[in-house]
């Protein structure tokens, strides 16, 4: 039996007298759940981001009070940047680029009900919030949250006497381990949904390009995440069980960790860039009217670079002193691996390459995304080549480097796609005033907060220091750190007026079309919000891939993948 | 359609849907013990991690590894008397295996009980830690899938008339096995 007959044997549940526990809190409705993703992971960047402003006020004037967080002083910096990297990535960028988009989109996308197992999905999505709330609890604890860093080195992470922190630690690896269960359990459900659940004629060919980044950072998820889990029982066992894994006096090696992280956190750099980039894909063809360029050419660099991902993970240790003869495979992987991604690059740019650009918004963000995501893949190659690496590492180039890539995905590419299918999503259009104030703003703070960065790196400032006053060779250049921190000011301020424009919007936006953008992908063949079931009675079939815009001889310049979608005629 | 129809074709749906996700499962599953075991390995070569003749009782964990490889055996079993629909085979064959992971927990426990009483604790040195955190994931996997096989059992329902549920419970039963044939000769022979 195909996957088709499959999805369409599903009756739609008809449940209109919901409750509010059934519809927001117990809800199976992918939809509904990839709201409070987005909600949960909107909620968690206004911690990270207030803690990124405690850490940069301090920076910018040292051990002076922080307006609203008091006194910081060295601990409590290492509290800061240890916890505003794990929210960031593992509270922030994962729910909101998979556990939203990926939830929103795949069953909408390839023309299925819901996911493979709804009841899974909200499984998912509490456990992530168990987590949430145990990383949030972790800082009211004795002793205070963990301060090891964000990737946790033993020996510093193994034993309470060498931080102070004791079960702060602990509930931060508490805290990863319900985070990856839900994450677990959300790619198995992400890939059984795009195997099994795909409308008749949506071969694997005509995948929308959004779905093949989702399915490969779920894929690159679940082969990754092991090792780390592995460690992390091990490093648990090292502070609760007296074993000495991790800790060289008991006859242990704290290298080991670091392999165990890095396998794990590579691959987990594109498990966040891959739906942002997807994301982008889709916005590019919609707003430059064009087929995306190299279609099939994407998808192999897609899995290129993923298989690609799980070798380069000692660039991230050519000074930790593993065996050096290490360093030259590793440079050789990881600059391979801008390979595939320069093709990506490439193929957007050929894909805008005399379209009709519209700058609406969800464009913008996408163009944003190109650009800066350039800047981050361009410092990366220095920081691959192990000679400049030796140089570089630790310092805040590293830093302005990670930040590039990472917001450009995660801020950029996320926007791109919260604009573009905010109007599905809600029902509403986003304002499009305050929503050019909010791309512009960000555009520009976020560059003035970054682009220093790399100077001050290369001038010698070093990571996870508490007070650059300190050092003779960074205090000269105190300047790039004021500027820094006053221009995180406008771009956390920036971020505001996007919440506020969010909430604006959701009760006083114009009422959005089925179809605002003109595009060819299945959900937009939907009323805007999908009702539960997303089809009513009729479910959809595909007879053609997803980005015809602009076909000689058509009716209109876009063809939708659906069959008898209005907007399909024939020649005019 | 009429509802048998329509309810075979739900169950066919449901049985690719969960045959799916347990491979993709059982993948991220190899990763785990992957790690952990190149963990051993790595630690191994180095000369650090490992055991003097004597000190682990390769007897009784070569019995411990038939009594589980046995139970792997009823496992398929059971899953056949499912297709079949003998609900008493499957119930028989099923509790079967439930003995047959609740043995090899309790060998495995025998065992601890030895090597702690002979001081070899988790904090004991390098191998000792290893030894531990290894059969220890693999008991707590042993222990989801007697669980797991119980329930099937207790609720002959759940299993009859889907059998697909008795093949799923039997990919995690099988895997866990495989672990296992693993970590015997790397932990006791090696």
């Amino acid at each position: 039996m195909s996957p088709a007959t499959l999805a369409a044997a599903r009756a739609p549940e008809h449940r209109a007298a919901a409750g509010f526990f059934r519809t927001y809190l117990y809800a199976t409705d992918h939809k509904m759940i990839a709201k409070q993703y987005l909600l949960l992971g909107l909620v968690m960047a206004l911690v990270g981001g207030f803690l990124s402003y405690a850490m940069r006020w301090q920076l910018a004037w040292p051990d002076t009070e922080v307006p609203g967080f008091g006194f910081v002083g060295p601990e409590t910096f290492n509290v800061l940047v240890t916890n505003h990297g794990t929210i960031m990535v593992f509270f922030v960028a994962m729910p909101i680029l998979l556990g939203s988009f990926g939830n929103f989109l795949i069953p909408l996308m390839i023309g299925a009900r819901d996911m493979a197992f709804p009841r899974l999905n909200a499984l998912s999505f509490w456990l992530l919030a168990l987590g949430s709330a145990v990383v949030v609890a972790s800082f009211f604890v004795p002793g205070g949250a963990a301060s090891a860093g964000w990737t946790g080195y033993p020996p510093l992470s193994a034993k309470t006497e060498y931080t102070g922190v004791d079960w702060g630690l602990n509930l931060w690896l508490l805290a990863h381990a319900i985070e990856f269960a839900a994450f677990l359990l959300g790619g198995v459900n992400f890939l059984t949904t795009v195997v099994t659940l795909r409308a008749p004629g949506l071969t694997v060919g005509r995948l929308p390009l959004v779905i093949w980044q989702q399915a490969t950072a779920a894929i690159l998820f679940l082969l990754s995440v092991g090792p780390l889990i592995a460690g992390a029982i091990m490093l648990l066992m090292d502070r609760l069980a007296g074993t000495g894994f991790f800790l060289p006096e008991r006859g242990g090696e704290p290298l080991l960790w670091q392999h165990l992280f890095w396998f794990f956190g590579h691959p987990e750099v594109y498990v966040v860039l891959l739906p942002a980039l997807g994301a982008v894909l889709e916005v590019f063809p919609v707003f430059s009217r064009k087929p995306i360029f190299g279609y099939r050419l994407i998808v192999w660099a897609t899995l290129v670079a993923g298989a690609l991902s799980f070798v380069v993970w000692a660039h991230h240790m050519f000074v930790s002193g593993m065996d050096p003869r290490l360093a030259m495979p590793f440079s050789i992987t990881t600059i391979l691996i801008s390979v595939p991604f320069a093709l990506a690059v490439f193929a957007m740019l050929a894909s805008l390459y005399r379209g009709s650009i519209a700058f609406e918004l969800p464009m913008l963000w996408g163009l944003g995304f190109l650009a800066m995501f350039t800047v981050g893949g361009l410092t990366g190659i220095f920081l691959g080549s192990a000679p400049a690496d030796i140089y570089l590492n630790g310092t805040y180039f590293v830093v302005a480097h990670f930040h590039y890539t990472l917001i450009s995905a995660v801020i950029f590419g996320g926007y791109a796609g919260i604009y573009y299918w905010f109007p599905k999503m809600f029902g509403r259009m986003l304002g499009t005033r305050l929503g050019h104030v909010h791309f512009w703003s960000t555009l520009v703070f976020f560059n003035l907060v970054f682009f220093p960065l790399h100077w001050i790196g290369i001038a010698g400032m070093v990571r996870r220091i508490a007070n650059p006053l300190q050092y003779d060779l960074v205090a000269p250049h105190q300047w790039i750190n004021v500027v820094s921190t006053v221009a995180l000011f406008g771009l956390i301020l920036s971020q505001l007026v996007f919440l506020l424009n969010f909430g604006l919007s959701q009760w006083r936006g114009r009422a959005a079309p089925g179809n605002p953008w003109e595009a060819a992908t299945l959900e937009w063949t939907t009323p805007s919000p999908p009702p539960h079931g997303n089809w009513g009675d009729a479910m959809p079939s595909v007879e053609r891939g997803p980005y015809e815009y602009s076909v000689p001889g058509a009716g209109r310049d876009w063809l939708p993948q659906r069959v008898g979608a209005a907007g399909a005629g024939g020649r005019s | 359609m009429s509802a048998a129809v329509h309810a075979h074709a739900e169950a066919a749906g449901a049985a690719a849907r969960g045959k799916v996700a347990v491979w993709w499962f059982l993948a991220s599953e190899v990763m785990l013990f992957g790690g952990l075991i190149s963990s051993f390995v790595v630690a191994r070569l180095g000369g650090a991690a490992h055991a003097e003749p004597g000190q682990l009782n390769v007897t009784v964990a070569a019995i411990n590894t038939f009594i589980l490889l046995s139970s792997s055996y009823t496992m398929v079993e059971a899953y056949a008397a499912a297709e079949r629909g003998d609900r008493r085979g499957m119930r028989l064959l099923l509790a079967l295996t439930v003995l047959g992971g609740l043995a090899f927990l309790g060998v495995k426990a025998y065992e601890y009980t030895g090597e702690i009483a002979h001081g070899f604790t988790p904090w004991a040195g390098p191998f000792w830690s290893f030894y531990y955190t290894l059969t220890g994931l693999h008991a707590l996997h042993v222990l989801v899938g007697v669980v797991l096989n119980a329930t099937l059992c207790a609720d002959a329902r759940l299993g009859l008339g889907r059998p697909y549920r008795v093949e799923l419970a039997g990919l995690y039963w099988h895997f866990v096995d495989i672990v296992w044939i693993f970590l015997f000769p790397l932990v006791y022979l090696s």
